[in-house]
């Protein structure tokens, strides 16, 4: 493998990586024919983050000659090469990864001036690959705004603030932080702010809906795209399923996928629905094992739709939103419940290539797939 | 009880932000007094703040474009709330190019300060921030407790030295004790000393003026013949002094205290629209 990034390319794929770095502890690398693909996961599964840099972004670019090469490395360590974001913007003309097989290492080589040459031997880690599974274009909510507005919004709240509600209405859009429900809640500060349509690029509303998701991830990618300059689009269904940021342009595409938390008296409602698992039915203890072979034969044996169910599934989300609807009164009723809520896990076809897995839209699927420190065990599975 | 109040000028809320932001850094909870002419601030002392207490006096009109008071009866219209000042400095921050601020009484899950601001967008319409802050409504029996501080029947009354210098030495002082002497007379001297084991440093302040506190000043007889080079002295924690001349970003048309020899360091700091004053108790 052999890429090569040059001017200001260097500066975004540094500012790559910082985002990445808000994510998770690793940075997953694979690179392909189509394009360098780098990924990172947090510990929970619940907030995923790629950016596909296509060749085009590459001055020059080399795909490894084993197109399954995959490796993974601690995101600090890739950090340290792209530091100091202004010393690369003002000394460093070209940026060279190179992978070194035999020493299994993958070589960073920054150009600077004068000809000084700074080289990185990062070690790797070989993975399988990471891939949340998630379909934007199934959304039936879809925002885009400027970076500027978002990071705007953004400032009203405070930088400690875990989880964030948006609500959207036919015109409008709200962003209040997100409470937990308990004792101390009652005296915390409350935050609004409220947008109008308007102000948003493209603004596609099919329900008023609320989905609450963490905060803190967001703000890598709103990093990214403020130096970029690129607008921001959301794709969002109803709590529980992921939300899903992009940014897009023609030479490359970050998406980060957020799980929303999904409320237990949404899940009650949806008992005939194959796509809504309340939590009951699988006990989490069977993802908890590290083993990823078991984790493979919960997924085969349990009410997967295979290819040929894949048409049923769209009648399911119209009876979902038709009783999240309700649900925002009858919420107020169950009050004196408590709701069990937890952010559902991204459904990640992490474990084989099986096409057929990977290409189905299950993201409501409520998995807790622990983080796997076996991953390289299952490499002969 | 009803409390709503609006501020459309730029210059006044940029004025009343830093006025607050002064009072958080200052203490983490404090009496917010309403009546229908004044704004104030006030933490009465305790023993767990150190026995400092603080009097903020904010002349309403000269803030708020509208403002509307029902207090709890008639005879008494006024409100007390207890505040976190912190809160309402974080809402204030990112309210700064607001068209306009209004402030009101609400309760939500409990009573709350709302402060809503619209602020100007991409668009025809406002985007509209709300922020409610949590208070407690404090009850009338209790009011006693945060009344106007007397003042004090001070020994010597000066004006203080520029509060740039003040605070750097104060600062460096702070690395060397704990404990701080003010001292001053009625001739514009003040000394800031400090002395430990090791070492005792004193700075020197001339020519500072004293305030020509009228007849109807507090002024005891005795001080009427006092000596003009005597000094009136009182050890503070350093800290608090230094806390208060940290925090501030009022800049105050005129900064004075007042000492009361072994018993209290009266800082007064007075601004067209504002006043301020914060005492702090001598410790042995």
């Amino acid at each position: 493998m052999d890429c090569v990034a040059t001017g200001a390319n260097v500066k975004v794929l540094a500012k790559a990586i910082h985002s990445l770095s808000r994510i998770g502890e690793e940075l997953y690398l694979e690179p392909v024919d189509d394009g360098l693909a780098l990924r990172s996961v947090n510990s929970s599964r619940s907030a995923f983050a790629s950016f596909q840099l296509s060749p085009l972004f590459f001055q020059r670019y080399q795909a490894p000659t084993d197109q399954s090469f995959r490796c993974k490395m601690p995101i600090k360590s890739v950090q340290a090469v792209f530091k100091s974001l202004s010393s690369l913007e003002r000394s460093v003309e070209k940026c060279r990864i190179q992978l070194n097989s035999e020493k299994s290492r993958l070589t960073i080589t920054l150009h600077c001036k004068h000809g000084l040459l700074k080289t990185h031997n990062l070690s790797f880690q070989d993975c399988e690959s990471l891939q949340a599974v998630f379909d934007k274009e199934s959304c039936t909510n879809v925002l885009q705004a400027q970076p500027r507005l978002m990071v705007d919004t953004v400032l009203h709240f405070p930088p400690s603030l875990e989880e964030v509600n948006l609500s959207v209405s036919s015109d409008r859009v709200w962003l209040r932080n997100h409470v937990e429900d308990d004792a101390d809640s009652s005296r915390a500060m409350m935050t609004e702010l409220c947008l109008s349509s308007e102000e948003f690029d493209h603004f596609a509303i099919s329900s008023q809906t609320s989905i609450t998701f963490c905060l803190k991830e967001l703000r890598g990618l709103l990093g990214f795209a403020e130096s970029s300059c690129l607008p921001i689009s959301m794709y969002f269904d109803e709590p529980g399923s992921p939300v899903i940021l992009n940014v897009t342009d023609s030479v490359l595409e970050a998406n980060f996928v957020l799980a929303t938390l999904s409320e237990d008296s949404h899940s009650k409602n949806h008992v005939n629905s194959d796509t809504k698992r309340p939590d009951a039915e699988q006990p989490p203890d069977d993802f908890m094992s590290d083993d990823m072979d078991s984790f493979l034969i919960a997924m085969e044996t349990s009410e997967l739709p295979g290819p040929s169910h894949v048409p049923t599934s769209p009648p399911q989300p119209i009876n979902n939103r038709k009783h999240s609807a309700s649900d925002d009164e009858d919420e107020e009723a169950l009050a004196e419940r408590p709701p069990n809520k937890k952010f559902c896990s991204l459904f990640f076809g992490s474990v084989l290539p099986t096409p057929s897995l990977t290409n189905q839209t299950i993201q409501s699927q409520e998995v807790l797939a622990s983080d796997s420190e076996d991953e390289n065990q299952t490499e002969t599975s | 009880m009803k409390f709503r109040a609006k501020i459309v000028d730029v210059g006044c809320l940029n004025h009343f932000t830093r006025v607050v932001n002064t009072v958080s850094k200052l203490t983490k909870a404090c009496v917010l007094r309403l009546t229908c002419d004044h704004l104030y601030f006030v933490l009465s002392g305790r023993v767990a703040t150190g026995g400092v207490s603080m009097w903020c006096e904010l002349l309403q009109v000269n803030f708020f474009d509208e403002f509307q008071l029902e207090g709890v009866s008639a005879d008494a219209n006024e409100i007390f709330l207890e505040v976190a000042p912190e809160n309402l400095s974080r809402a204030l921050k990112t309210a700064q190019n607001a068209k306009s601020v209004k402030i009101k009484l609400t309760k939500k899950s409990c009573p709350c300060l709302t402060l809503a601001a619209e602020l100007p967008s991409l668009s025809s319409l406002s985007r509209v921030v709300t922020h409610d802050l949590p208070v407690d409504v404090i009850p009338r029996r209790l009011w006693y407790d945060f009344r106007e501080p007397q003042m004090p029947e001070f020994d010597v009354s000066i004006y203080l030295p520029p509060l740039k210098t003040m605070k750097s030495v104060v600062d460096r002082m702070k690395n060397l004790s704990n404990y701080l002497v003010v001292e001053a007379n009625l001739n514009g001297k003040m000394n800031l000393k400090i002395e430990t084991d090791l070492v005792s440093v004193t700075t020197h302040f001339k020519e500072l003026g004293n305030p020509p506190w009228g007849e109807d000043g507090s002024q005891s007889s005795s001080r009427t013949h006092r000596e003009p080079e005597l000094m009136a002295e009182t050890r503070v924690d350093i800290r608090k002094l230094q806390q208060f001349l940290t925090g501030q970003q009022v800049n105050p048309s005129r900064a004075m205290c007042n000492i009361v020899d072994g018993r209290i360091l009266h800082l007064i700091f007075l601004h067209e629209d504002v006043s301020l004053q914060y005492f702090i108790p001598a410790v042995v």
